[in-house]
Parts: structure tokens; sequence; C-alpha cells
């Protein structure tokens, strides 16, 4: 679905990402790993248009979409849910929801969809007049999820999804990328919690210094020792 | 209580009401695009023009030449914000104010060149109400009660428009309003209007009380600024409360000395609250 050829990117003179490609396949969940300063969070600014792309290609569904804003990468079907969550701290948590049908096709359909996030995570309806600056991590972590669902997408981005939150959270917020597998989304998943990630995704890649190191099922790189040594300590 | 305390106390509630919408009109375009606009009560004094050349000198009913003075003003921050805003967007604060304060300068000496520094009144004689024994002038209340409706219609189409919300969410967080597939500069554009349109509102309320000028805009300016300081710069509700208290430290102050000194006197008051509350009265 999803398909990087040799990409780079990079803020002023500092590139961040050199000739990564990565091919992410319609209705699969595929991680990324990698340490801190990897350039994974670089690699999701680039996919949903917050970051140009220097050099390479990106198609989406086959049609090329590498230099399209942030904006229109909403249009085509791109999600991103990203790094620390970054709600509207100041807007209710409906109205959180509201921004993320802004697309004109998704507004049609913004009573639906709503209910359907609301099924997905009662807590949210529960607090839906609340400030979602209130809230706590997790509920925060849902509602940013939720209101990346609100478009319509048929790819999802999550940056770091389980940062910060406590364990049990984290087990829950994946369990749900597993539902949302299960609804036919595809998932594009960046973690740094590298033994759970491996749980939920089909495949995975890892990123160090800007460049791909490994890539393979996530059985094959559960088994390969460099990332057990490396990220797993074991 | 004195009937003429109540009388500046009832008239300062209604200058209030016109302050209210340009400081909301300021503040609405900080919060959202970040640059003040030094030159805004000058764009009032373009729409004051507007409305009296339509009215008075080409004889356009005064009703429709508000409109199409709010129009022109809506029309007139677009282009304020394509021309001079959106160069500098990414420019330094200082650059930014410079070139907010340039036209500024641009406006008054321009409208001196055209119109000359004679005082222009629109000619629309409203009665001084007498209400129980108060002395009330009409446009003022007009102009509050306007004012007020100008005031609500922007709530409510913050509170429950798309585009709306969309505003709200990028004074909040502006990196990140693509991933909800918002168009920034779409939406720069959108406030823009509206900020000019409230000044087109306010230039139509304040035209029906005061003769319009080239340097009409340093009468209430720095009393629009210094509201929105007080407020909490990109306050709108703020801003809306510290009209609403400085209109009355003006008429209360003007009741008991003269209005020259009221205005020294709420100055000097918000100095010594900037102490206090340096990020203003409201601040989150």
């Amino acid at each position: 679905m999803l398909s990087l050829a040799a990409v780079s990117a990079g803020y002023g003179s500092c590139q961040a990402l050199f000739g990564v490609s990565l091919e992410v396949p319609q209705g699969e969940a595929v991680g990324v790993i990698g340490p801190n300063g990897a350039g994974k969070t670089t690699l999701m600014r680039v996919i949903s248009g917050l970051l140009p792309l220097r050099d390479g290609a990106m198609t989406l569904e086959g049609r090329p979409v590498g230099g399209l804003p942030a904006h229109r990468m909403v249009e085509q079907g791109i999600a991103h849910v990203p790094e620390n969550r970054r709600l509207f701290p100041r807007l209710s948590v409906e109205d959180n929801l509201r921004i993320g049908a802004f697309i004109p096709q998704a507004r049609q359909r913004f009573a639906e969809q709503v209910e359907r996030i609301y099924t997905l995570f009662p807590r949210l309806k529960d607090r839906r007049e609340q400030l979602a600056g209130t809230l706590s991590g997790g509920e925060q972590q849902m509602c940013a999820i939720g209101r990346a669902l609100m478009s319509g997408p048929k790819l999802l981005l999550m940056d770091e999804p389980s940062a910060g939150l406590a364990p049990l959270v984290v087990a829950q917020v994946f369990e749900l990328v597993q539902r949302i597998r299960a609804e036919g989304l595809t998932v594009l998943i960046v973690e740094q919690n590298v033994q759970q990630v491996l749980e939920v995704v089909d495949r995975a890649y890892l990123l160090e210094v800007g460049a791909i190191k490994l890539a393979g099922t996530a059985a094959e790189l559960r088994n390969n020792d460099f990332i057990r040594k490396s990220y797993m300590g074991l | 209580m004195d009937i003429y305390l109540l009388e500046a106390i009832i008239n300062g509630l209604l200058l209030g009401g016109v302050l209210a919408l340009l400081a909301l009109g300021l503040n609405l375009i900080f919060g959202v695009i970040d640059v003040v606009w030094i030159a805004y009560a000058d764009i009032v004094m373009c729409g004051m023009y507007v409305i009296y050349f339509l009215y008075a000198q080409y004889g356009v009913p005064l009703p429709l030449a508000c409109l199409i003075a709010i129009a022109a003003m809506a029309a007139f921050g677009v282009m304020v914000h394509l021309l001079i805003i959106a160069p500098v967007l990414n420019s330094p604060p200082l650059n930014q104010l410079l070139a907010t304060g340039g036209l500024l300068f641009f406006l008054q000496s321009f409208a001196t060149l055209l119109f000359g520094t004679e005082f222009r009144n629109i000619g629309v004689r409203l009665p001084i109400l007498e209400i129980a024994t108060i002395y009330v002038i009409f446009a003022r209340l007009i102009a509050f009660g306007l004012g007020l409706v100008g005031a609500v219609a922007l709530y409510f189409f913050l509170k429950r428009t798309y585009i709306g919300t969309a505003i709200r969410a990028i004074a909040q967080d502006r990196d990140i309003v693509g991933l909800m597939g918002v168009d920034q500069r779409r939406i720069y554009l959108v406030t823009s209007a509206i900020g000019g349109a409230l000044a087109g509102l306010a230039a139509c309320l304040l035209a029906m009380q005061y003769d319009v000028h080239p340097f009409i805009g340093n009468t209430f300016g720095p009393v629009i600024f210094m509201i929105c300081v007080l407020g909490g710069l990109g306050n709108m509700i703020g801003g809306f409360i510290a009209s609403f208290i400085i209109s009355q430290i003006i008429a209360i102050g003007g009741y008991y000395s003269n209005s020259e000194l009221s205005y020294v006197l709420a100055f000097t008051l918000f100095i010594v609250l900037m102490f206090v509350r340096p990020r203003g009265l409201f601040a989150r």
C-alpha cells in the first residue's frame, strides 16, 4: 500500500534520513524500531507530509504522493497519531474528534464515525465535554487515536503510542492496534518498546542513524541475536 | 448613588462594547497567526472613510453602506495578510511588528494625502435618550448592542463550525493541524477576513459617534492594545472582560476628574497590573 524508495530528509543542514526504503503491504501492521535519534519520528513526519522529502520517491496505492503537504495526505487516506499525542488541550474531547473529521469526505460521516470511536473507547464518551488537556495519559492516547481514525484513513501511522504510559495502559494500546487491524486498517507503528511491538506487528524494520539496518518478519527479528542483545536486553 | 456617576458607568459600559469588538479581532489574529496587527485601529479608520464617502457623499443608505464597509474591510484584511504578513510569517517577531507598524504609517499618510486632515462627520444625528433621568447616548447604545451581536456571532462561529474549530485548534498547536487535513494558509486567510470584518463593524459603530480623520486610529489604538495585553494577549475572553474594566476606569475616572486624566489613570493602573500579573489578568 505504502512504498518508500531511497527517501532522504532532514532539518536545515542536518540530514536525518539517508535513503530509506520500506514497504507497508495492504492490511498488515508494520513496525519500525530503533534507538532514540535514529530518525523514526522524522520518517513518520515525512510520510504524513509534515516534512518534505529531499530525495527519493513515495507512493500510496501506486500513486506518487511524495512532496504533498500534510493536509493533502489526509485526503489521500493517511492519518498520523503524533509523538506525545499532541491533543488540542483546551478543546473538548468531542471537538478534538471533530477536528479529526475536518476533511469534506469525513464531515459527512461525522455522526456515524464518532459513535464508532465511542464504542471503541467508552471512556471518551463519558468525558466528551471535558477538555482534552485534563484527561489521563491513557485517555489522551485513546483520544489521539480516535481523532486520527475520524478521518476514515486507510493507513494509520502511530508514533511511539506507548511512550509515557503505565504498563497496563501500554498493553491496552497494543491490544487496540490488533483490533484496528482486524477491521482491515493498515498500520505503521514506530516504537522503542521493541518486545511488545514485535508481538503485534507482522513485519518490522530496524532504523539506526537514519538508515534501515535490518528488516524481516516479526518472528525473525524476535529471534535475531543482535536485536535480542541490543534492544530487548536478553 | 449619584445619578451622574451611574450615567458615567452606563456610558462606560456602552463604550466597552465597541472596544471589546476590536479586542476580539486583534486577539483572534494574534492567537491564530501569531502576529500583532499594529495597524488594526487604522484599518478601522479606513472603514470609517468608506462609510463616510458612501453615505455622506454618495447617498448610499446607511445600513447598506455599513455592510459594504464590513465586506470591504474583510477583503482588506485578506490583502494585509497576503501582502504584508505572509512574506514575514517566519521572520523574527520584531520584523513582523515593523512590517505592520509600517502599514500604520502608510495608511495614516495615505489617508492624509487623499482626504486631508479635516475632520469629517457622516452627519447622522442620533438623539440623546433620557431613561429615568439618566442620559444615554443613543449611538452608543446601538454600538453596544451591535458589538455584542458581533461578539456572540463570532462565538458561535468558533464553537459550532469546522472552520471555527480549526481556528481554535491552530491557536493551540499550529504544527500539527496539517495532520487533521487543515490547510493552515486557508485558515489564516479566513482569520484575517474575520479580523478585517470586525474592524469594519467597529468602523460602522464609531462613525456614528466620532468624526473621521486620518489619525483617529491613534485615539483608540493604544487603548485596544492595552486591553489585549491586560486580558492576556491571544486570550479572547480575557480581552473581552478587560475591555469593560478599562472602559469603566476611563468613564469613572472621567467623572471624578476629566477625560484626559482618566486615560492617564487607566494607563497607570495598567502598568501597576502588569507588575502584578505580567502575562495579563487572565493568563492561563
